[in-house]
Formats: C-alpha cells, sequence, structure tokens
C-alpha cells in the first residue's frame, strides 16, 4: 500500500463484528456430538483479512451468516459473497481465500462450493466458473504469488 | 618536586611522540596503522599539552583518507576524535568550521555499523556541545542523512550485539539535535513516508515526533501541509497498528510543538491554521459513522486535541457540537454507538492535555448538552449503546465541574434503573464498573438513592436469583469508601439472615456469591483503617454468630440452613480472613483473643444477639457428621492470616485440640480444615524448643497411624502431614525434609498413593485460604526451586524402581511439581526431564496426560534447544493423543501442536506433510471445541514455509 496508489474503495460501509459464539453446556458434554453448523463455518470465515483493507470479511459484509448452508449429513457447504463494489477487482481473490480457507479447515468428505451472491458484481459468472473449477484453483495455488496473497488473507493478524 | 618533574617529563616526552606520530602520517600507509593506534592511546593521556588536539588533527584530515583505511584503523581515527572531544573541547571549537570539514570528509561512506555508531556519536556530539556548523550545515546533514532509514539485519550469531534498533536511535538523535537540519530533515521525512517498506515509515514518522521536541513553529511553519498530508494518507490507508500509532504521536507531537509557540501580533497563530487544515480534512468523515475512516479520522482529531490545553480547546470547540448534533439526527442505534465511542475519546482528557490549576475543562461550555446525550443514550434499548454511554458518564464524572448535583443524582438514578431492569451481561458489568468509579467520587448519592432501592429490591423476596445477584455486585463494586461501606454491608449482613432463617428463599449459590461480594468489600479495608475497624466490630462478630446458630440450630432440629453448607462456609473463609490480614496490631490481638476463647472455651460474650447455651465446645465434636466441628474453618480463617507479630493466646493448647480434631475426626470438610489452621499456627509460629516439641509429638502420631495400615485414620494422619509439610517447607524449616520423604514414600502406597501425588500439587500451588502471602505466613522466596532441586533426582529414582502399575503416581506428582515451576526454571530444568514427560504422555491415565500437556504447552512456545532432539518421540504422542477418548486431552494435544507451528521453521517443517495428514482426523471430531482447535492448528501448519506464511 505505497503512497502513491490510490485503493479501489478508500471509504468502504464498516459493518459490526458478531461476538464469539456462546459456549452451551452440550458443548462441554463429552458424549453429545455437535454436528457442523452454519454458524461454524461463518466463523471459519469471516475473520479472513480483506486483500486491500484492514479489516475482515465479515466488517465489510462481504460474507455473511444467512448466505452460509451447511449440509452436514449430505457433506456439502455452499458460501455466498458479495464484493464491495460490482467492479472489485479483488472478487476472484477473495473468492480463492475463501475456497482455501475452507478446503483446509472441513473433512474432506465436504463438497465446498463458493460463489458470489447473485446479481451483485460485473463478472459474476467468468468468477464463479473460475472458483467452480477444481484444476484452475489447484493451478492458482501452484502460482507462489498468488499463493502468497492467499496466505496473507488468511493469516492472523500480528502486525 | 620530583612529582612535578616527572610530570614534566611526561609532557615532553608526550610532546615528542605526537610530533614524531604527525610525521609518520606522511609516511609509507604500511606503517599507517600503528602510528594510528599509537595516536588513539597519546589522545587518551591526560596530560596532552596544549595545542597539540588542534595539530594531530589537522595531520589527520590532512595527511590521510580515512575511507580508504581499514575497518580497525577507521575505527582508531573515531576513537581518536571522541577523545579529543572529552578532552579538548575548546580547543576543537577553536578550529570552527574546519573541524566539521574534516569530519564530514572522514566519515563519508562509511559503511561499518561498528564504525558507524562511533561516528553517530560524534556527530551527537557535535550537535549538542554546541560547536560551530558555519557554512557546512548541510554537508553535514547529507553525510548523516544518507543512512536514513537505516535497514539493518545483523548476521546471525553476531558476537558484537549491534541492533537495528540501537543504529536507528543513535541516528535520530543527530539527525533530530538541531532545528538547523530542519529544512532539508522534513522534506526528507515526506519523501521517505511514501516509501513501501513499513519499517522505513515507522522510522521516518517516530522521528518526526522527535523532531517536535527540539523545533519551534518557525523551522516546521513551511512544511506542515505536506506532513499533514502524509500523516492522514499513512493513518487512514494503514492496515498496521505500528503505524497508526507512530503517525498519531507525530502528529501529537507536531501540535504541541505548535502550541507553545509564542504568538507575534502581527502574525496569524499557527496552531490555529493548521488545526483548522486538520479540522478541515477530518470533520466531514466525522458525520459518515458508518463508514470505514470515521476511526481513522476520529483517531487524528483525538490525537491533536490530545496534545496540549490549547488544541484540545480548539478541536473540541469544533468537533463536539457537531457530534451532539449529528447523534440527535441519527436515530439508528449503530450510528449513534459510534458517534458516541469517538466523543468518549474527546471526553477523556490527556496528560498533556489536561487543564491547569484554575483553568476549566474544555467541556465545561458542552457540560449540559453531554449530559443529556448520555442520559438519552442510558434509556436506549441496544445494550452496546448503553454501554458506551456508561463509559461516557464515568469518564465525565472524573473531571471536576462537568457534573452538577442534580445530574450525579440523575445519573445515579439511571444507573438504579439499569441495576434492576438490564440482564445483558457486558451492560451489567459496565454499569456496575461505571457505579463503582463515580461511588468513589459522589458517595452521598449512592447512599442515600442506590443502596436503599437495591436493598429493597433484595429483600422483597419477589425478584429472580439473577437481579439479586447483580443487586449484590454492585453493592460491592460501589463500596470503596468507609461511608459506602457503613451502609452496604449491613444489607448484606441482612441477606445472611434472612437466608439462614429461610425467609426469602435464597439458595446456596446466591449466598456463596454474597460472600464473594462481601470479600471484595473487605479487600479495601488494607486501604482504610477505618473499614477495617469496622468489619472487626461488626461484620466479622456477626458472621460468627450467624455460622453458630446455623450449626446449632442443625444439630438441634435438623433443619438445614443454607450456612451449614460447605461452599457457603469456604466463601466466608476468605472474606474473614481478607479482613484479618488488614488488621492493625491492637484491634488484631484483641480478635485472636475473641477467636481462641470461643472455641477453646465456648465464650460467646462478643457475639451479637447472645443466645447461645453457654457452654459450647467447637472442636471436640467428633460423634456427629460436620455439625459444630466444620466451624473450625473460620477459627482458621480469624487466626492464621492474622499478622505474624500478634501473639495467638493459648496457642499451645489451641495446636492440641486441633491435632486430635485433624486426626480422629471423620468429616472431610472438618479434618482438613483443622490440618490447615494447625499448619498455619506452625508456619507462623517462631523456631525454638516450644515449635519442636509440638513438631516432634505430630510426627510421632502421624508416623503411628500411617504405619498401621488397618487404621481407618490413615487419610487423616496423610492430611495433616500434606499441610504440615506445607507449612513448613514454605518456611525453609530443617525438619521439612523428613516429613516431605516421607509423602514421597507414600507415592508407592497402595491406598494413598493417588492422594500422595496429587498432593504435590497442593504442595507446589498457592492455596487460597491460608499459607499465602497475603496472608502473612512466612513464604521464602524460590522455596519451589528448592524444593525441586533436592527432589527431583529421588522422584526419578523412585520412577524407575517402581512396579509397572505404581509409576503412574510418580508421573502424576512429577507433572504437579514440575507445573507449577516458573517458567525460566522448567526451560533449564527440561532436559533433564523430558523423556520422562514424554513417558507421561503414553502413560494411559488422562489425569496424567492432561497435566502434562498442560504443563508442556507454555514451554513449547519459548522451547529449549534440548527439544530439539525429541521432536520425533514428541510428534509421534501429541499427534496420538489427537484422537484420545477424553475431550479434553483432545483439544490440549492440540494446543501443544499448534505451539509447535512456532518453533524454528528449518526444526518442523520436515513434519509438516505428516502433521497436516494428522489433523484432518480431528476436523470431522464430534464434538465442536476439538473441531475449533484443529481448525486453529491446521491452518497454522498449512502457513509454515509456505510463500506469504510465516
Amino acid at each position: 500500500m505505497s503512497g502513491g496508489t490510490r485503493l479501489e474503495n478508500a471509504n468502504p460501509l464498516i459493518f459490526q463484528r458478531s461476538g464469539d459464539r456462546l459456549l452451551t453446556a452440550t458443548d462441554e458434554d463429552e458424549d453429545a456430538a455437535d454436528p457442523i453448523d452454519d454458524r461454524e463455518i461463518f466463523d471459519l470465515i469471516r475473520s479472513i483479512n480483506d486483500p486491500e483493507h484492514p479489516l475482515s470479511l465479515e466488517e465489510l459484509n462481504v460474507v455473511e451468516q444467512m448466505r452460509v448452508n451447511v449440509n452436514d449429513e449430505e457433506s456439502t457447504v455452499s458460501v455466498e459473497f458479495t464484493p464491495t463494489i460490482p467492479h472489485c477487482s479483488m472478487a476472484t481473490l477473495i473468492g480463492l481465500s475463501l475456497k482455501v480457507k475452507l478446503l483446509r479447515s472441513l473433512p474432506d468428505r465436504f463438497k465446498i462450493d463458493v460463489h458470489i451472491t447473485p446479481g451483485t458484481h460485473a463478472s459474476e459468472d467468468a468468477v464463479n466458473k473460475q472458483l467452480a473449477d477444481k484444476e484452475r484453483v489447484a493451478a492458482a495455488l501452484e502460482n507462489s504469488q498468488l499463493l502468497e496473497v492467499v496466505n496473507q488473507c488468511l493469516s492472523t493478524r500480528t502486525m | 618536586m620530583r612529582l612535578i618533574r616527572v610530570c614534566l617529563f611526561v609532557l615532553l616526552a608526550v610532546e615528542v611522540l605526537l610530533a614524531f606520530y604527525e610525521n609518520r602520517l606522511k609516511d609509507h600507509y604500511v606503517i599507517i596503522p600503528h602510528v594510528l593506534q599509537g595516536l588513539k592511546a597519546l589522545t587518551k593521556c591526560s596530560v596532552l599539552p596544549p595545542g597539540s588536539a588542534v595539530s594531530v588533527l589537522k595531520s589527520i584530515f590532512q595527511d590521510i583518507h580515512v575511507q580508504s583505511l581499514m575497518l580497525a584503523e577507521r575505527s582508531c581515527v573515531y576513537n581518536i576524535l571522541i577523545s579529543l572531544m572529552e578532552s579538548k573541547e575548546e580547543e576543537l571549537k577553536g578550529l570552527g568550521a574546519d573541524f566539521i570539514f574534516g569530519f564530514v570528509q572522514s566519515v563519508d561512506g562509511e559503511r561499518d555499523p561498528r564504525n558507524l555508531l562511533l561516528a553517530f556519536q560524534v556527530a551527537r556530539n557535535i550537535i549538542q556541545r554546541g560547536y560551530d556548523l558555519g557554512k557546512f550545515v548541510e554537508e553535514l546533514f547529507e553525510v548523516m542523512s544518507c543512512y536514513f532509514p537505516i535497514d539493518f539485519s545483523p548476521p546471525p550469531s553476531d558476537p558484537r550485539g549491534i541492533t537495528q534498533e540501537e543504529l536507528v536511535l543513535s541516528l535520530r538523535a543527530v539527525l533530530t539535535g538541531t532545528s538547523q537540519f530542519a529544512e532539508f530533515l522534513l522534506p526528507l521525512i515526506i519523501e521517505k513516508l511514501d516509501s513501501d517498506i513499513q519499517s522505513a515509515k515507522v522510522d521516518s514518522l517516530q522521528t518526526l515526533a522527535a523532531c517536535g521536541l527540539t523545533y519551534s513553529h518557525k523551522e516546521l511553519a513551511e512544511f506542515l501541509p505536506g506532513l499533514w498530508s502524509s500523516i492522514r494518507r499513512e493513518v487512514s490507508q494503514t492496515a498496521s497498528e505500528r503505524v497508526e500509532s507512530a503517525g498519531l504521536s507525530a502528529l501529537s507531537a507536531l501540535v504541541s510543538c505548535l502550541s507553545r509557540s509564542v504568538l507575534n501580533s502581527d502574525s496569524e497563530d499557527v496552531l490555529q491554521v493548521f488545526l483548522s487544515l486538520v479540522l478541515k480534512d477530518c470533520q466531514h468523515h466525522l458525520c459518515e459513522p458508518d463508514l470505514k475512516l470515521v476511526w481513522p479520522s476520529a483517531k487524528l482529531l483525538q490525537a491533536a486535541a490530545g496534545a496540549s490545553y490549547r488544541a484540545s480547546l480548539i478541536v473540541s470547540a469544533a468537533i463536539i457540537p457537531a457530534l451532539l448534533e449529528q447523534y440527535n439526527n441519527r436515530t439508528q442505534c449503530a450510528h449513534r454507538r459510534t458517534l458516541l465511542e469517538v466523543l468518549q475519546g474527546f471526553v477523556q482528557p490527556t496528560a498533556l492535555s489536561r487543564p491547569a490549576d484554575g483553568e476549566d475543562s474544555v467541556l465545561v461550555a458542552f457540560q449540559q448538552s453531554l449530559c443529556g446525550v448520555v442520559f438519552s443514550a442510558l434509556t436506549e434499548s441496544s445494550a452496546g449503546l448503553q454501554v458506551t454511554a456508561t463509559r461516557v458518564l464515568s469518564a465525565l464524572g472524573q473531571q471536576p465541574g462537568l457534573m452538577a448535583q442534580t445530574d450525579v443524582e440523575k445519573a445515579v438514578d439511571h444507573l438504579s434503573r439499569l441495576i434492576l431492569e438490564e440482564d445483558d451481561p457486558k451492560l451489567s458489568s459496565a454499569v456496575v464498573e461505571c457505579s463503582g468509579s463515580l461511588a468513589h467520587l459522589h458517595p452521598k448519592a449512592f447512599i442515600s438513592r442506590l443502596i436503599p432501592r437495591l436493598k429493597e429490591e433484595i429483600l422483597s423476596g419477589q425478584s429472580d436469583a439473577a437481579v439479586r445477584q447483580r443487586c449484590v455486585t454492585a453493592l460491592a463494586s460501589v463500596s470503596s469508601l468507609a461511608s459506602v461501606v457503613q451502609e452496604s454491608t449491613p444489607v448484606l449482613l441482612q441477606v445472611l439472615a434472612s437466608a439462614h432463617t429461610g425467609s426469602c428463599g435464597f439458595s446456596v449459590e446466591e449466598v456463596a456469591a454474597v460472600c464473594i461480594s462481601l470479600q471484595k468489600i473487605a479487600e479495601h479495608a488494607r486501604d482504610s483503617e477505618e473499614i477495617g475497624r469496622f468489619f472487626h466490630d461488626i461484620i466479622i462478630p456477626h458472621l460468627l454468630g450467624l455460622c453458630l446458630q446455623a450449626a446449632l440450630q442443625t444439630r438441634d432440629a435438623g433443619h438445614s440452613s443454607p450456612l451449614t453448607d460447605e461452599a457457603v462456609l469456604s466463601a466466608i473463609v476468605p472474606v474473614m480472613s481478607t479482613a484479618c490480614a488488614a488488621l492493625r496490631s491492637e484491634s488484631a490481638s484483641r480478635m485472636a483473643a475473641q477467636a481462641v476463647s470461643l472455641f477453646l472455651d465456648g465464650d460467646v460474650s462478643f457475639l451479637p444477639e447472645n443466645a447461645f447455651p453457654s457452654k459450647i465446645q467447637l472442636l471436640q465434636s467428633r460423634a456427629e457428621s460436620g455439625g459444630l466441628s466444620q466451624l473450625v474453618c473460620l477459627l482458621m480463617a480469624c487466626v492464621c492470616s492474622l499478622p505474624r507479630s500478634v501473639e495467638i493466646p493459648e496457642i499451645d493448647r489451641l495446636l492440641l485440640q486441633l491435632e486430635d480434631l485433624s486426626c480422629t475426626c471423620t468429616h472431610l470438610f472438618s479434618f482438613t480444615s483443622a490440618a490447615k489452621c494447625f499448619a498455619g499456627l506452625v508456619n507462623k509460629r517462631p523456631a525454638g524448643e516450644a515449635l519442636d516439641a509440638v513438631l516432634e509429638r505430630v510426627m510421632k502420631r502421624i508416623s503411628v497411624e500411617l504405619e498401621n495400615t488397618s487404621s481407618g485414620q490413615r487419610t487423616q494422619a496423610f492430611t495433616l502431614l500434606l499441610w504440615v509439610s506445607k507449612a513448613l517447607l514454605l518456611r525453609y524449616h530443617p525438619l521439612s525434609t523428613a516429613l516431605t520423604d516421607q509423602l514421597f514414600a507414600l507415592l508407592s502406597d497402595p491406598t494413598l498413593g493417588s492422594q500422595a501425588a496429587d498432593g504435590f500439587g497442593v504442595l507446589m500451588s498457592d492455596c487460597l485460604d491460608v499459607l499465602n502471602r497475603g496472608c502473612h505466613a512466612d513464604v521464602r522466596i524460590m522455596y519451589r526451586q528448592r524444593f525441586f532441586a533436592e527432589n527431583s533426582t529421588k522422584l526419578v529414582q523412585g520412577f524407575n524402581s517402581a512396579e509397572q502399575e505404581k509409576k503412574s503416581c510418580y508421573l502424576k506428582a512429577l507433572s504437579h511439581i514440575v507445573s507449577n515451576l516458573p517458567r525460566q526454571v522448567q526451560l533449564t530444568e527440561l532436559p533433564a526431564l523430558l523423556p520422562l514427560l514424554l513417558e507421561a504422555l503414553s502413560c494411559a491415565d488422562q489425569a496424567v496426560q492432561l497435566s502434562t500437556l498442560s504443563c508442556l504447552q507454555p514451554v513449547l512456545l519459548e522451547p529449549p534447544e534440548a527439544l530439539r532432539n525429541q521432536l520425533e518421540a514428541l510428534f509421534s504422542r501429541l499427534l496420538a493423543l489427537t484422537t484420545s477418548p477424553a475431550m479434553k486431552v483432545r483439544i490440549a494435544s492440540l494446543q501443544c501442536v499448534h505451539a509447535l507451528s512456532r518453533l524454528p521453521e528449518h526444526t518442523v517443517l520436515p513434519f509438516r506433510a505428516r502433521v497436516l495428514k494428522a489433523l484432518a482426523v480431528p476436523l470431522d471430531d464430534k464434538k465442536r471445541l476439538v473441531r475449533k482447535e484443529a481448525v486453529a492448528a491446521r491452518a497454522e501448519w498449512f502457513l509454515l514455509g509456505s510463500p506469504g506464511g510465516r
């Protein structure tokens, strides 16, 4: 972020962060099984950093809990994300980060689907297609520069 | 005469030598190093003849080209300069600008960090000691500033230990040392702020902040717009907190520099001009409370306002009305909350902007509207907004003149309403905290309005437990002054009394919570003698009376009062011991006498509502279960926490009875409390024959009981042994070794082995109710280390020689001991113990696994060298435990695996693939808490060794 370059969207809307999930008695109970639910998936992705801003995807409202759908029994997850502006050039990168985070954090029985919220981005179809294509995702992660940016989005901030 | 002659001789010799060396400087280059060494030694000599410094420097500057010398010779030259500057300052100053020029020439191009530190030191001396820079200001600046910003990473295992920090600080002292550099430095800073490297930005901003201390407004004036736009850009765009805070402190330094400027009648006020620039750029962002830039702008304005009283006047005058208007125009709670949070930053003055004596707070003009906004926010429905409002309220209350008496009363009414009505946990804790801080300043309003209302609510018997709990917590938090304590504690006592009679249906948990609140209040007795006296005169006798009544009633009528419950008694103990620990000499002795006569002789005369049977025997009721005998914990609370100087009357009789009770009683709580009380007294008893006799008797009795394997009272004997060992261990008593050896021996005992292993936890950890420093116990420093050093070998030998099924007791004892050691000791001792700890990880006992994991985890964050060789074994055991049947073990082992990802990359990278594969399993664990740890650990392991990762 040098002084010369301008951000695409320098003053975005900020949304409130939701608090940590409250612990319940069932969570502490050794014998009860907790199924993977929407909130758990949302907790995985809400703290991902935005590539441009020192803010999380949740604060920019790029991801919302209501746009996360999970079915533990059928092992499917679907996540919709909403770029802050329709021409956001970071959309693919954000989608890739979401996908990688879920791949790393979920058991491999899950089928993971990440796509843009319908009607919120100019080149929605192209981005969705890229994200759905396993080969292209794998190829993107071979690219060390791309992987570096994705890892930065996924690392917990300690600067 | 001789001395003078010697001196003269030395003087002559020095002169001759100097002349010789100066001449040799013109000689062949091969001998120059030796000449410089010689000169360096000579310049350290205290009797340099006058004029010699000038001639040495002239020849060095003329005859040699410093930068074509080797490293060591260059360092010689700088050292010569430094020592001449120390001894011959006047002469050097006489050289004028020639000296500066010579220095600039010799340092130009220096690259070695060691020499740079010397060169920076010379330059700093030049600047700080007032050498005339003449026309070489720019040259000197150029030759120094070419190193700015410093980027230096020392080579690994650098023996000289020069750090980047050192270089940065010494260069900064040179650059910011004089305002003559301003015209060159400020453009340079603006330029470097455009850099992409974060450390360069931070360094530039910090250098700018340092300039603020030495510069005046004249130097800054020309560059202010440029500096401001750079600072603003950095603060609003950065992702890094370091850059942000450096930017804010730079701005604040600039503003406080401008605030120091003296106004001329004909020129405009520079501070006003600069702040209007800041306001123009930032103010409009405050009108958009849901956009990102509201916070950077607010922080910039707050930094500017916090720089001086004058600045805060100017900024508040513009910002506060605007914020208040915005607040009233917005209707969404989220917007209002952001605005109020911003406002909070302006309400709290900083150390620099605090009004001096005789000046009013900058907010006086807005006092009414601020209070109005806060009160309206307190009635909103959003908890977040209300929390912020309580914080603003505390900030307003802390400053004199911002809250009129009627406002305080209104605030107290709002607070009481919130305590009674709001059940959001964050909000109630904020309300309680705010009440606490206001009650310290305005006790009257709280006594007259809040306490009666809460009292009515608690004792009405109609409200539910949660409301009562909030009232009780609030009572504790407002009671920091004696006048409030005298009103609030009787309410709490009344609660206990009605719990005893069973009139309002208080549960055991509630009664324990009331005791916790009483204890919080008792903590203030340390600072105020008045509160201590009040506890001694009123509270403690009442508590004792209530407990005694409850115990007697249970014995006679069979009706059980909550005050006979062990949980409640254990909560009353800290109330009394905290209060007793704070008692001063005279009342402390009275307390001891009263307690002892009550427990030994049944003297109830000092208790209120004297309706007790005349001869009660509190320490001898051995037949019934609990009942009166468990009250011994209250005796412990009173007598074991008094200052060590207080003499306990009839101590020998008391000790004998306690010993009897602890050895013969069958009720666990009673005999443990008796043992603790015994230990607490023994710990404080001065060394001497009396103590030796007591100890000899008790040790004999314990041994007899323990040796008789069929005895039913071995547990009691073991408990007494444990607590007496602790009492003696803490004070380094010579007998403690004999006692702890007995404990070690018990580890292989078939029935007491496991209890003995857990006993080592008691021995090594701090006990909350007795034998701690708060109770004035005799606790020597580092007793844990000493115990460990003396006994670790015994433990290891015992482990090796024990039978297979007994080994787990040794491991458990070991993990108790190690996990209570300070980290520094853990790290040094770990190499020897690691094999044993690894053994403990594969031990089947889950408690052992868990305590070993919790002791390993902090060590892994900063692992010692010895661990590196054991990684293979460690990984295979930890990864196996991630699928353990016990949830806590799975979680703890995953945390350890997570911690291991922070080890140096080259040591753990070989395990990456294996760990990632193994961690895929707990990702599908049935417990969410386990999955959460697995996700966190696996994410870190993915980042390890990957670009952009760590």
